[in-house]
């Protein structure tokens, strides 16, 4: 007798299951649909600030450390952000972070190929 | 005066090639022809592999080559010409990969001219960069299933690599069976890799430098004696080194191959010794290889080839190179003694004798050397060596006048003394995880075979008394002293990089102490605080203090070792204890709350949170404020008086400490009876199918989960009761200060001794496994309920039942398989990181770069902040500052 109560109570759970399958479909439907709409990255709200520098820019940072390009973080070239940005290898992108140990921070990687 | 200028050169690089078989001959200086080693008189064969010609490694005998000695010549390579080449078992997945790609009949890559400009042009912008290696992968997917070539329009044939050295060709045209699989020979395979131009190298790899068909083998090298010496045995019988033995062989069967080959002999003959003299190479060259027997010594013992030499823990890089066996250390089995101070270490007067250091005679220090060498090696202080200025060491063990050596003595030369009291030794213990696993102490010579250490410097180095050993290097230059005593020296360690507080403390005894010291109620008189004072090594400047009081409270006797400048609150590791709703703070009813004002102890008990290790806020703020010289000081004296007033005071733990009144006893057995009893009640419920599956879980999971629920909190109520009645006692409870201070123990330690042991459990679950459907035959099948599954309601002083104690047994196993997969598991881990991090360096800039200058922060850790130098962590903490300077917390 017992199993035949379990058996219910697990035939409900497939029921149950199956509702939620048949919301989470709907939910993948939005995506997709979202994704249609091209969301820009630079946007989002997780997404740090990141800038392209300038010419001068570039120069004084190298300067300021006294290193040469290769010597930066890189970044690559497919990097959502970077082909948002539209950047070429050899710009150099500025990252601003809010940081929870300095308030904001900033760092810069250069765009490479590969 | 003759100037020597010598020209400086800089390494910019080094590159490796493959070996042609003209410089391998090249090298040589001489054919190796026979497999004998020596004649019947024990000499040398010519043209043998241990030909007078290769080198020497017996005192005594010059090389016959460059004329020089023992230590002086380096050995000379000599060489093996092969009957037939071999494949190189180093290269045979590389070999693999170029017949893949070339053609089978006029030897080029078999790509189109288009492709060929194009691959061209994106190999040489890549040039050097790890990426060539995925061009190389996409020339060998564009070419593979190419059926013809581009260039000779030759039928492709599939070629299969298989282990470890075996190539074969499928025409997939040729029907018979039989026939369609041929097996390339290495002179099949030889002969299509010299066809490939040197124009098509680029495209596997490899230059004009690095022809392929160097990678199947014609000669091969011999290593010279000095890299494979004999030893002699202590009956005189001569044993040969591994690579003698594989070298052995390889010419024996080279020249049964070339005497088949000359008589003309059966192919199948020919092709079962070409087949040996391939697997000789292979395993003389790496004698792991996957799907390969390893050649083995005549004793069964794998022999120790060329790659085994290399590789690995105990391979020349990690076992040789990246680290060595070193002199001037010693190891011993390690002890306690408070009375050193924490800066030092004991070292056993037979060690300080064995271990020397080299001091520079001067006129300042002349006659004391002397005597020194006039004691000699074995009577301390004495020395053991003494060192010309024209480099001629004198051992004074065999010396028989040391009078006469000693006068001789004069500015300049160099005496290496016993090691002394003062001296600067570097004391490790392994793992030496951190950089607190190895520091700087001032050495102590004591009686005695062990190192004995303070106390306090157990928490660093994760070290206890139980038979530890501890490693002690000592410094022999100037500058590694001047280093070790100014960067490494204990003091120097208190604060720790890890978080910003005391690594540093008081441990066990020295927590329980002070609690019983600084609790309401304690009293000392004014003798005994004296003689406590003058145990503990400090006399006058604490006896300032002291005043006329003929009486000291607890608080008043630690204030004596406060600077006066300390003003901190904090809650005690007490308070953790008593889960009060709302915190009083100053006016906590445990005196919790501790207030120290100008240096005074005014509330509170001073407990692990205070003084401990990883947590003492004292420790810290002294170190802080007045330096780690004074916390060290603080440290040293405290400890000290600390173990006097405990000793006097008489400070034990037995099983009375568990003992229960009946009325306990009795309540514990009725929450656990009616714990279980709920859990039968939740099977019930189960069985029934009345039991809801928790969101997520299964309704099996879900039973379990309650049935965990349960149980855990009938432990922690049982434990709850003991406490409470353990508390009431009118006898204070050393176990319970123990637990409740943070001396040593938890309460939950006391919980399974006093009142219950809990749910055992296995892999996170209940004991489920064993016999069909039940753990043990003493159950049901099938029985889920709370004994039957591992619980355990005996405590350790009432005594497990046996089925408990199986129970028990279980769970215990799987600790001590986890932490033993756990300590190699996190080993592993550090190695790679250790690896990864290595040269990663904050510059004075500020920026974290590696070695080649690649900056990986702009600012070390975001703020520059040096976590040691932090508090706990944060660059500032504003309300202890202010806490500091006006001696009061503000109003929030």
């Amino acid at each position: 007798m017992a199993t035949k109560k379990r058996k219910k109570t697990a035939r409900k759970a497939v029921k149950v299951k199956r509702e939620r399958k048949r919301k989470e479909t709907k939910i993948k439907e939005r995506v997709v649909e979202l994704k249609k709409r091209e969301i820009n990255i630079l946007e989002h709200e997780l997404v740090p600030k990141h800038e392209i520098c300038s010419e001068e820019e570039v120069n004084e940072l190298l300067k300021r450390y006294n290193i040469s390009k290769e010597q930066l973080p890189k970044i690559l070239l497919t990097d959502p952000v970077v082909k948002a940005l539209g950047a070429k290898p050899g710009d150099v992108i500025k990252i601003i972070r809010n940081s929870k140990i300095s308030g904001k921070s900033i760092y810069y990687r250069v765009v490479v190929e590969k | 005066m003759i100037l020597i200028r010598l020209e400086q050169k800089q390494i910019i690089g080094i590159k490796f090639n493959i070996m042609s078989p003209e410089t391998i001959r090249k090298m040589a200086v001489v054919k190796i022809v026979t497999p004998e080693t020596y004649d019947e008189d024990g000499y040398p064969v010519d043209g043998g592999l241990m030909d007078r010609r290769l080198g020497t490694v017996t005192p005594g005998l010059r090389c016959k080559t460059c004329g020089g000695k023992f230590g002086e010549c380096p050995g000379h390579f000599g060489v093996i010409e092969l009957a037939r080449p071999v494949i190189h078992i180093g290269y045979a997945k590389y070999i693999a990969k170029i017949l893949k790609v070339i053609c089978r009949n006029c030897s080029r890559v078999r790509l189109t001219k288009e492709e060929r400009s194009k691959f061209l042009e994106r190999l040489k912008k890549y040039k050097g960069s790890i990426l060539l290696f995925e061009i190389f992968d996409e020339i060998i997917k564009t070419v593979k299933d190419r059926k013809t070539c581009p260039h000779c329009n030759a039928v492709q044939y599939e070629i299969k690599f298989e282990n470890p050295y075996n190539y074969v060709e499928i025409n997939p045209e040729e029907q018979d069976k039989r026939k369609r699989e041929r097996k390339l020979t290495p002179i099949d395979i030889r002969e299509r890799l010299e066809k490939i131009p040197d124009d098509d190298l680029i495209f596997l790899g490899l230059d004009e430098n690095n022809r392929p068909e160097w990678m199947v083998l014609t000669a091969l090298p011999v290593p010279p004696v000095t890299v494979r010496p004999s030893i002699i045995l202590e009956t005189g019988e001569r044993s040969e080194d591994d690579l003698t033995h594989k070298l052995v062989d390889i010419v024996r069967i080279n020249k049964k191959l070339m005497d088949a080959l000359e008589a003309g002999a059966p192919q199948p003959i020919i092709e079962d010794l070409w087949d040996l003299l391939q697997y000789h190479v292979a395993t003389y060259i790496n004698n792991e290889i996957s799907g390969m027997p390893p050649a083995k010594h005549r004793s069964g013992r794998p022999l120790k080839t060329l790659a085994q030499r290399l590789k690995g823990k105990e391979g020349r890089f990690r076992g040789n190179l990246s680290g060595k066996r070193v002199n001037y250390s010693a190891r011993t089995v390690i002890s306690p003694d408070p009375n050193l101070s924490l800066n030092e270490v004991g070292v056993p007067l037979e060690v300080a004798k064995e271990l020397t250091v080299p001091v520079r005679v001067t006129m300042f220090n002349k006659e004391f050397l002397k005597q020194l060498i006039r004691n000699g090696p074995h009577k301390y202080p004495g020395a053991n060596y003494i060192e010309r200025p024209d480099g001629v060491r004198i051992n004074l063990a065999r010396v028989k006048n040391l009078d006469e050596v000693a006068d001789k003595l004069d500015i300049g030369w160099v005496v290496h003394r016993h090691l002394m009291d003062g001296d600067i030794v570097l004391f490790n213990r392994q793992p030496s995880l951190h950089r607190m696993s190895m520091m700087a102490h001032i050495v102590k010579v004591l009686p005695g075979r062990t190192f004995r250490l303070n106390l306090t410097v157990c928490p660093p180095y994760n070290a206890d008394f139980d038979g530890d050993e501890m490693n002690l290097h000592v410094p022999q230059t100037e500058e590694a002293r001047a280093e070790a005593r100014i960067l490494m020296l204990v003091q120097t360690q208190i604060l720790s990089p890890r978080f910003g507080g005391p690594i540093i403390g008081c441990i066990h005894d020295h927590i329980s102490g002070s609690y019983l010291l600084t609790k309401r109620g304690t009293k000392i008189s004014r003798e005994e605080l004296i003689d406590l004072l003058y145990i503990a090594g400090i006399l006058e400047d604490v006896y300032n203090k002291l005043g006329d009081k003929k009486e000291f409270t607890g608080k008043e006797v630690f204030s004596l070792f406060l600077p006066d400048d300390i003003n901190i609150k904090f809650k005690s590791k007490l308070c953790k204890s008593y889960g009060c709703e709302k915190c009083l703070e100053e006016n906590c009813p445990h005196d919790a709350f501790v207030v120290i004002r100008n240096g005074k102890l005014i509330r509170g008990v001073i407990d692990e949170k205070a003084i401990g290790a990883f947590a003492g806020e004292v420790v810290d703020i002294i170190a802080k404020k007045h330096g780690l010289e004074a916390a060290r000081k603080f440290l040293d004296s405290y400890t000290k008086f600390i173990i006097a007033f405990l000793m006097r005071r008489g400070f034990t733990t037995g099983i009375d400490d568990e003992d229960l009144p009946q009325e306990a006893i009795e309540r514990i057995e009725e929450v656990l009876q009616e714990s279980i009893k709920k859990v039968k009640e939740v099977i019930k419920m189960y069985e029934e199918g009345l039991l809801e599956p928790l969101p997520g879980r299964s309704l099996e999971e879900t039973l379990e989960m309650k049935i965990m629920q349960i149980l855990s909190e009938a432990r922690d109520t049982s434990g709850r009761i003991a406490n409470e009645y353990l508390e009431k006692q009118r006898k204070e409870n050393h176990a319970r200060i123990m637990a409740i201070t943070g001396a040593r123990g938890s309460l939950l330690n006391i919980t399974q001794m006093a009142a219950c042991l809990g749910q055992q459990s296995v892999r996170g679950e209940r004991v489920k496994r064993g016999f069909i459907n039940r753990v043990l035959s003493h159950f049901k099948k099938g029985d889920l309920g709370a004994k039957a599954r591992g619980f355990v309601a005996s405590s350790y002083k009432k005594g497990l039942h046996p089925v408990e104690y199986f129970f028990h047994a279980a769970g215990g196993r799987e600790g001590l398989v986890d932490t033993a997969i756990r300590t190699s598991q996190s080993g592993y881990m550090q190695r790679r990181l250790i690896n990864a991090l290595q040269d990663l360096k904050v510059e004075y800039d500020g920026t974290v770069r590696d070695a080649r200058g690649v900056i990986v922060q702009f600012k070390y850790g975001d703020d520059g902040i040096d976590p040691s130098r932090s508090d706990w962590g944060k660059t500032l903490d504003v309300k202890k500052i202010i806490e500091g300077i006006i001696g009061e917390k503000r109003e929030r």
